[in-house]
């Protein structure tokens, strides 16, 4: 078991070595001089020549991304084009913020879509069922800055019950303006959490153990529990996994809704000020951060199923 | 009694539509996309004939006068920030969401189906392939989307290309998983033997057999290219205004939600509406293509 996630880790580092190229590539071919945007229009060429070595824009694409990767392996993101200030300041002061808001999002959409997705199966065809998958479809089609949207509108500018902008002082006031960017963000992920629930439930309720254990005697809530709950769940839990990644990555759209003072706002507010150096730290971090939540839950995953662990163990994986 | 029975031969996608037929939410879904195509044509070739006026007319002019005005027989969505008529800007901004959404699934399609289909032909290059693809999946692709736009400036062209890049390896990866099921086949084999060349393998027997998880994840994502394309224009790096694309519409309506709820609902309702029936349709296809999956 330890080889394996040995191995998945070893495995992690060229995944990590490419996002990170392929991010800084893309940016750096972008048109457009930084220098000009630090300086303005009015600069001297000697000036120009000047920041470009600073920056160490002359030197070839591959030798300022190895540059950068060792700055950044020392904690150094470089300095914003826009502020002079570091980068890493600013990722290090947003990042909790953005964590906190996705950890949120996972818990709610766990919390309901679990449960949501189990009733479901366990009543299929029937009135609730019903309700529930259309609920989910129509969840998962709504188009997260529209939710948030009318949320506002209805809690925030109609009943006034909550927050509509930014982060609240103290623990009662950030839950309190917390309470609407995570259910924004959590609701197509709890609808897609339920579905995979209620699918993977059916297919564990026609299995032969299942009527063992009904055949046994054994009540109802302790079969469900003990013997469809167990194996069904491990598909969802790499879901959950899965979409936590996505909740980190894609949660910018709820942050600029909400103005949150996450990653997210930050990267897009860089777009607009063509910011490359935080634009590259905050892709990077939430790229990176993605594929170490994936290889958590692929170790994970081996952990819950023991099926997987045995062939680890064998040595077939 | 002695009697022939006729059998009618049916194709695979004769077969296909008999089941799709018999989902009627999947026929409503697609009763109300393909009014949103024709209403698309219609705005196109209004445009034509029209020179391009009533577009300056009815969905650019501004109408201080009427600003915000709510619902009404004569405007039936309303009037938004600046006196235009909501429901024309809607039916004008079809085919930014709709038409862009599948022109950048379309060609990522296209792409995605080569180098899916180089990936599981030959095996020297196979490794290689699917390790950058890993690379790119690795990345969530609102994200990589988002990079490519800050790379390219924003605009239509580019988020469409953007949407396009981010979706390539997902389809690789599906035509990758059945050009390997399909490669160990006998009638490869056989056609093999007759001396036909790779591509004229992979074009002939390995792209078709390998359409139908296409077709559907092609459907489905159309509906995230949409929401992608909204999203973008929604937080300025997308379609820039006055061109009435949906998510650049929400933008506008946010700074005036206190005084006019219509303005914010209705551009995200129809968002909503045409995400709603592709995915349905999505589901519906898969359903109908592949039986075996349906619990």
């Amino acid at each position: 078991m330890y080889k394996f996630v040995l191995k998945r880790i070893v495995m992690l580092i060229p995944v990590i070595i490419g996002v990170t190229f392929v991010v800084f590539f893309i940016l750096s071919v972008a048109p457009g001089d930084p220098v000009l945007t630090i300086l303005g229009d009015g600069a001297t060429d000697e000036a120009i020549e000047q920041m470009r070595e600073e920056l160490g824009l002359n030197d070839p694409l591959l030798i300022r991304y190895v540059n950068y990767i060792w700055d950044v392996l020392h904690g150094d993101f470089g300095l914003s084009y826009k502020t002079r200030l570091p980068v890493s300041d600013q990722l290090l002061a947003r990042f909790p913020n953005t964590l906190l808001l996705a950890s949120c999002g996972i818990v709610l959409a766990i919390a309901f879509g679990i449960p949501l997705g189990i009733l479901s199966a366990k009543k299929q065809y029937t009135f609730l069922d019903n309700v529930a998958t259309v609920g989910a479809l129509v969840s998962v089609s709504m188009p997260k800055f529209w939710l948030g949207l009318l949320l506002v509108l209805i809690f925030s500018l109609n009943l006034g019950v909550f927050p509509s902008q930014g982060m609240g002082e103290g623990v009662v006031g950030t839950l309190h303006s917390l309470v609407l960017p995570a259910v924004t963000l959590s609701t197509g992920f709890m609808a897609t959490i339920m579905r995979m629930t209620r699918s993977s439930m059916l297919e564990t309720i026609r299995q032969d153990y299942i009527s063992t254990a009904r055949a046994k005697g054994i009540k109802e809530s302790q079969v469900t529990i003990r013997h469809m709950l167990k194996n069904a769940l491990i598909p969802v839990i790499t879901l959950c996994g899965l979409q936590f990644g996505h909740m980190l990555g894609g949660s910018m759209i709820t942050e600029t809704v909400f103005s949150w003072p996450g990653v997210g706002r930050y990267v897009l507010d860089s777009i607009k000020t063509k910011d490359t150096p935080a634009i590259l730290g905050c892709v990077i971090l939430m790229s990176v951060s993605f594929s170490i939540i994936n290889l958590l839950v692929d170790i994970l995953y081996g952990y819950v199923d023991p099926r997987i662990k045995s062939q680890y163990k064998a040595g077939k994986l | 009694m002695a009697q022939t029975q006729k059998v009618k031969a049916r194709s695979l996608g004769q077969e296909a539509w008999r089941r799709f037929k018999k989902d009627r939410l999947a026929i409503i879904a697609l009763c109300f996309l393909v009014l949103l195509v024709v209403a698309a044509f219609a705005t196109l070739v209004i445009d034509l004939v029209t020179q391009g006026e009533f577009y300056d007319q009815y969905v650019v002019e501004q109408d201080l006068l009427k600003k915000l005005d709510g619902p009404s027989l004569e405007h039936p969505l309303g009037m938004d920030e600046f006196g235009r008529d909501i429901l024309l800007r809607i039916i004008w901004g079809i085919r930014y969401s709709l038409f862009m959404g599948m022109i950048a699934i379309i060609g990522a399609i296209i792409i995605g189906t080569v180098i899916g289909s180089v990936a599981g032909f030959y095996k020297k290059v196979d490794n290689v392939i699917m390790r950058c693809m890993d690379v790119l999946l690795a990345i969530p692709s609102i994200l990589l989307a988002t990079a490519i736009v800050a790379a390219l400036g924003p605009s239509l062209p580019n988020v469409v290309i953007a949407i396009g890049l981010a979706n390539i390896p997902q389809f690789a990866r599906i035509v990758r998983a059945s050009v390997l099921t399909i490669k160990g086949q006998e009638y490869i084999e056989a056609a093999r033997a007759m001396g036909a060349s790779d591509l004229r393998i992979i074009a002939k027997y390995i792209i078709p057999n390998s359409m139908a998880p296409l077709i559907v994840q092609g459907s489905v994502g159309v509906a995230s290219a949409i929401l992608s394309i909204a999203s973008l224009s929604f937080v300025g790096l997308g379609v820039q205004p006055p061109t009435p694309e949906w998510g650049a519409m929400l933008s506008n309506a946010r700074t005036y939600m206190r005084d006019a709820w219509h303005i914010t609902v209705m551009p995200g309702a129809a968002i909503m509406l045409s995400i709603l029936s592709l995915n349905i349709i999505g589901d519906g296809l898969r359903d109908a293509l592949d039986p075996r999956l349906k619990n």
